[in-house]
């Protein structure tokens, strides 16, 4: 049996039965859409034309849209794509991990972690697409008999590595995501009526929870957790092999592997912070999602912010004990050339403002909550430009030394992927419940505050 | 279909109903299934059920997957299409072994879903038979088999109530 430490805050507030759990839960998603929804998703929307626009612009005319030039050959789109892939990584991270630490806080926060998950890596290979310049020609990436027009895929390049680790991510996503839900879209078939009834029937796949069923479904979550555990480390491993495999200074550093992973954590997190404290408000959430989960999010952030800032620290360690002019150089024009507000932006969101949350009423406070977050998600997406831009502009050369200037292609397809993340995210939060009503239910009773307290 | 009767006994709480599952277990009657709205830990012991082995598919799924990839990536470039890439080896493992571990995941995490689905017989066009509609909300329901035990249907009836049932139906399916 578990046991609950005594000091622990509750997890749910407002003395819920089960009932009120179900019923506060699906509200959403039996209710008509609120107007505040309607506005938020219409503005997703024309974000999203907008965006999509300049995407479709992209293919139509080429690369030659972007900032690039002859010396930063890869900037905003493989920054982009980093970015998205790092904020993807909390989803797995609380779904996964923290099952495996059996830290029951997850349960009001995995759900919409889950999503968010798959909507960001969706965001990240709508970048691997673009950058490509001829998307059509996507599937040379794959493994494919050389009569389709390429010959086999080089398996020694660590692009192709990230073929097969953005999708086998993606897809192993999916299913812990939609075998999450399943005895959630069971309750909503079991008060529905119609066509919606017939819906998520199909999509609950018959489900009647019974004892053996739930037994042999919970081992299930149970290995697909630590199957995900090893594949979320690997995704963005591989992502900074991309980097670290390369003769680039200020690219090949060991460090990058548990350097990018932490980066992830943090960014996700951040993001998942953000989300929540926006969705707890807009469908009165406060009792599940509590200043507790608030708290716990953002000592996370707090300690792989620290991660990462050691990580910074580190490199320019190493950087001057390799005694390497150019690896030498890639550092000192990071933090004093051209491009020194990128660094100091990285530094000051990232390592230097999570370092508020170690005051309790800080932690504790909402708006500083969310500020924060946004703050370190611009942090991480610094990161990313640094390590992507300031090792390139100036390479061996100095005839060839540039500076790096984004256009409106660079800016509208960022903007596409915002308006894509947001447009699925309110997709899901109308359609399907945002909290995990069945695993709610389960610590409910070791964990919830009693009716009596009140 | 419509001979089939069963006695739902209808619960509260969770501990209540894995001290009922117990002490009906204990008169000897059989219990067709109890079903509950979240995993109640320690119900399928007390109801008798083996212990879940899902690591079985994972594994055998996931060791497929790791010889497959390894066939793949061996047999493009070290025999189909050698190339030569930097001077290497034309199979130089090592790089290959995150393809490697990405196909085992994939193989793994997608067989056992399936296995899972297959053995539940889980799948979008199920009709479930539901023996109380609350059971995927805030109750715990145990269905009796009536055809499958000796003991009477009274004797069931007063044996859930007893044990701290809050309802007992009748369910024909």
């Amino acid at each position: 049996m578990s046991v609950v430490s005594p000091i622990r805050e509750h997890l749910v507030t407002g003395g819920k039965t089960y009932h009120d759990v179900t019923e506060d839960i699906c509200r959403h998603v039996e209710a008509k859409p609120t107007k505040e929804w309607k506005i938020a998703f219409a503005i997703s929307v024309l974000v999203l034309m907008y965006g999509g626009g300049w995407v479709l612009w992209t293919w139509w005319e080429g690369l030659g849209v972007w900032g690039l030039n002859k010396t930063v050959g890869w900037a905003w789109d493989i920054t982009n794509f980093v970015w998205w892939v790092g904020i993807g990584h909390a989803g797995t991270l609380i779904s996964a991990i923290l099952l495996l630490f059996r830290q029951k806080w997850r349960t009001s926060i995995n759900r919409a972690a889950e999503a968010m998950t798959i909507f960001a890596v969706l965001c990240a290979a709508s970048f691997i697409l673009m950058h490509m310049g001829r998307p059509w020609l996507a599937y040379w990436a794959l493994p494919l008999p050389n009569t389709f027009g390429s010959l086999w895929v080089n398996f020694n390049s660590p692009l192709v590595w990230d073929v097969f680790a953005i999708s086998t991510y993606f897809s192993v996503s999916c299913l812990f995501w939609f075998i999450g839900l399943i005895p959630d879209l069971a309750t909503i078939r079991d008060r529905a009526t119609g066509v919606r009834k017939t819906i998520y029937g199909a999509l609950s796949l018959g489900w009647t929870g019974g004892a053996k069923t739930w037994a042999r479904y919970e081992d299930v979550s149970l290995i697909l957790a630590g199957l995900s555990t090893p594949l979320v480390l690997s995704v963005h491993t591989i992502v900074s092999f991309d980097f670290a495999t390369s003769v680039i200074p200020g690219w090949h550093t060991t460090i990058f592997p548990p350097y990018f992973v932490a980066g992830a954590i943090f960014s996700g997190f951040a993001m998942v912070q953000n989300l929540m404290l926006v969705t707890r408000v807009v469908y009165k959430l406060e009792d599940y999602i509590t200043l507790e989960h608030i708290s716990l999010m953002n000592k996370i952030i707090t300690l792989t912010g620290s991660i990462v800032g050691v990580a910074y620290i580190t490199e320019f360690f190493i950087a001057a004990y390799s005694g390497v002019e150019y690896e030498k150089y890639a550092f000192i024009n990071r933090a004093t050339g051209p491009l020194w507000w990128s660094y100091f932006g990285m530094m000051f969101c990232n390592v230097m403002s999570p370092q508020v949350f170690w005051f309790k009423k800080l932690r504790e406070n909402i708006v500083v909550s969310f500020v924060i977050a946004v703050v370190v998600n611009i942090g991480m997406w610094f990161e990313r430009f640094v390590i992507i831009v300031t090792s390139l502009h100036r390479d061996y050369i100095p005839s060839s030394w540039t500076y790096f200037t984004p256009r409106m292609g660079d800016i509208g397809d960022y903007i596409f992927s915002f308006g894509f993340f947001f447009t699925c995210f309110f997709l899901f939060s109308k359609f399907l419940p945002v909290i995990n009503m069945a695993e709610v239910k389960s610590v409910l009773k070791s964990s919830s505050e009693k009716k009596s307290n009140h | 279909m419509t001979d089939k009767k069963y006695i739902v006994g209808i619960f509260n709480d969770e501990d209540v109903v894995m001290d009922a599952v117990q002490k009906i277990r204990s008169k000897g009657i059989k219990i067709h299934e109890v079903f509950c709205p979240y995993p109640v830990h320690g119900l399928d012991h007390a109801l008798g059920y083996e212990r879940p082995r899902m690591g079985v598919p994972a594994f055998l799924f996931g060791i497929t997957g790791t010889c497959l990839a390894f066939l793949l990536t061996f047999w493009t470039l070290g025999i189909d299409w050698p190339m030569n890439i930097g001077g290497k080896n034309f199979f130089p493992f090592p790089t290959n072994i995150p393809i490697v571990f990405e196909l085992t995941v994939l193989l793994a995490a997608f067989g056992m879903s399936f296995t899972f689905f297959f053995m539940e017989g889980l799948g979008p066009s199920v009709k479930p038979i539901i023996f109380d509609i609350r059971s995927t909300d805030d109750k715990f329901a145990m269905a009796i088999d009536l055809n499958k035990n000796t003991v009477s249907d009274s004797d069931i009836k007063a044996f859930l109530s007893e044990f701290g049932a809050e309802e007992v139906n009748i369910k024909e399916v």
